[in-house]
């Protein structure tokens, strides 16, 4: 700003130079104040909001008590919780390397120039992304459905025993698949992105020593995607602890199997508007929270070890 | 120049690109089979869908029927729906846009204390857990009396965090500072320098945003679910699994079947149209949100 005001031609300083300095200082904060203050008012408040309903308790008798941690302690040692949270660990483990993998394979395809209608395909792997997560569940609930879904009708006209994709067993890989239809495309257009960017003359270097298609993609284009990779499962693995639409939208097709604790974010949601036990909901959503950035920084932490060593 | 197996005359190539592109269709094939499945359902009378495969058209072609039936069924409450996610995803969408380029021109044109501090809490925000915001949300908003109004759903839905960071990526490329600094030398003031200058050149990024916050609103389940009580204030995600949850769960609402599959069609279409005619602006601002994070 000084820098500004030295070059500044004498037109500039005919102006009430107190008032409009304060102007220039203020003026970030004015292009700011919009969002800042909503940004404050809903998500900044709701947060201290949350953890002060936390660390409360409300008793039928004497009504609400300051209990400190007691609710977190019951957290710790609540099955149902770490129920959810290893089911949810399952799911990212089967899901992840599934979804990157496929966006991986199709934006390494896509990229090598190799292929026809690629803004075609590119466009078509892509709209899943544009469907709501319920109503791809609803869709797919009715694929998977025993009623009239397809592949029941296929096996039956085959002669085959029914496929079941909503029992004890395969309703975790059918929500899985749910969440790989929806969000491959979208993580195959980062990577797409990111390949883009890598410079035509390394291509020309590797040619000149006599590198072949699959050996380049794979010892050239992957390491200098690597931040991309990382960012992309950094941000699945906060997608999958944080599940929810999918399954809350299953239950009704098998409410033996996803019960009221099916991942740790359908058991804050009925804790607080089934059993209205909010201070305890927000307890449970906090140690999630906690939960997923341990998760993510453990993560980072190994990625990074690694990316260093290369 | 290329690389051993690129030359496009060789028959490797070619066999190559065979393989390729086989792949491809396959996935395409994955990709539009609960979009070909939703059309054909969604041109079928009730009592075709348990009868028919469901792959492929039944003879009597019933899509006008089950359109009429669903802008009819209930006192035609799925055109309320319809209204009701325009409107929350519009005005979400026009807000989230303004006000992350407000932010992100800030953030690329300006120095100011705390600069760094402000950017890492709203790139921080990105991690928290929706959920774990909504249930306070809604407990503050029922204390002022917000709960269950078209309030609730677009006003948390205006803190839209990736807008702000797309936004001073853009503009850290497309707007160039000593453009501001000459018209600031002219005596323009610092208002006048955005709307009239600035904001030109960054609307291909206010589009992209306006487009991405949208999208988010149009297919918000969570909020909606948790803020909204009444049937006339629902958007479509929370209407539409309504009903689905009333026909799986009940015998009696299997009527309800064909209703809901055009409806899911016609829920998705919007979205999907408006990304085929604005994919210049998506595919630009994923590329400059992907490469540089």
């Amino acid at each position: 700003m000084a820098h500004t005001q030295a070059v500044a031609p004498p037109r500039i300083r005919s102006r009430s130079a107190g008032m409009s300095g304060f102007v220039r200082a203020a003026t970030p904060y004015l292009f700011l104040a919009p969002f800042l203050i909503l940004f404050v008012c809903f998500l900044i408040v709701p947060l201290l909001f949350a953890l002060d309903l936390s660390i409360y308790k409300d008793t039928m008798v004497g009504g609400r008590r300051l209990v400190y941690g007691q609710n977190y302690a019951k957290v710790f040692a609540d099955p149902k919780f770490w129920d959810g949270i290893l089911l949810l660990i399952r799911f990212a483990a089967m899901q992840i390397p599934v979804m990157l993998g496929l966006a991986l394979m199709l934006a390494l395809i896509l990229d090598s120039g190799m292929v026809w209608a690629k803004s075609f395909f590119r466009i078509a792997f892509f709209i899943p992304y544009a469907v709501p997560a319920v109503i791809a569940a609803l869709i797919w609930g009715y694929l998977y459905g025993p009623a009239f879904g397809p592949f029941t009708q296929l096996a039956d006209y085959l002669g085959l025993p029914r496929p079941n994709f909503l029992s004890a067993s395969a309703m975790l890989p059918s929500i899985a698949n749910v969440a790989t239809w929806e969000y491959t495309g979208y993580n195959m257009i980062i990577y797409f992105a990111a390949l883009q960017a890598i410079p035509q003359d390394l291509e020309e270097v590797s040619a000149i020593s006599g590198v072949n298609a699959w050996k380049y993609a794979i010892y050239v284009k992957l390491p200098m995607i690597y931040p991309a990779i990382l960012i992309t499962v950094i941000f699945s693995i906060i997608g999958s602890l944080q599940l929810f639409n999918e399954p809350y939208l299953f239950r009704s097709l098998n409410p033996s199997v996803i019960n009221t604790h099916f991942t740790p974010n359908i058991y804050a949601y009925n804790l607080a508007f089934t059993d209205q036990q909010f201070n305890y909901s927000a307890a449970v959503s906090f140690v999630l929270g906690g939960v997923v950035a341990v998760i993510s920084y453990i993560f980072m932490l190994v990625a990074g070890r690694r990316g260093e060593k290369r | 120049m290329a690389i051993v197996g690129k030359d496009r005359s060789s028959p490797r190539f070619r066999m190559n690109r065979r393989v390729l592109t086989l792949i491809l269709i396959v996935f395409t094939a994955y990709a539009f089979l609960p979009l070909y499945y939703v059309t054909v359902a969604a041109t079928k009378s009730n009592n075709d869908l348990f009868s028919t495969f469901g792959l492929w058209f039944a003879d009597d072609f019933n899509l006008w029927q089950n359109l009429h039936d669903l802008f009819t069924y209930n006192d035609g409450i799925y055109g309320r729906w319809l209204w009701n996610s325009t409107y929350y995803a519009g005005v979400s969408a026009i807000g989230a846009a303004l006000f992350g380029s407000f932010a992100g021109y800030a953030f690329s044109k300006f120095e100011f204390r705390f600069k760094r501090f402000f950017f890492a809490l709203i790139l921080g925000a990105v991690m928290i857990p929706q959920t774990a915001l909504v249930v306070p949300i809604f407990l503050l908003l029922t204390k002022v009396g917000l709960v269950d109004t078209p309030f609730a759903v677009i006003l948390p839905s205006l803190v839209f965090a990736p807008g702000v960071y797309l936004m001073k990526v853009y503009i850290d490329d497309a707007v160039p500072s000593e453009l501001i600094d000459a018209a600031r030398i002219d005596g323009a003031g610092e208002f006048k320098i955005f709307f009239q200058i600035a904001f030109r050149l960054m609307s291909p990024g206010f589009v992209t945003v306006l487009l991405l916050a949208f999208v988010a609103t149009w297919n918000n389940y969570f909020l909606p679910l948790v803020v909204l009580n009444s049937s006339a204030n629902f958007p479509l995600t929370v209407g539409l699994s309504n009903w689905y949850q009333v026909a799986t769960v009940g015998s009696g609402g299997a009527f309800l079947f064909s209703i809901i599959l055009a409806g899911s069609l016609v829920s998705i279409l919007p979205v999907i149209i408006a990304f085929l005619f604005m994919q210049r602006y998506w595919q630009g601002g994923l590329t400059s949100g992907g490469v540089k994070a």
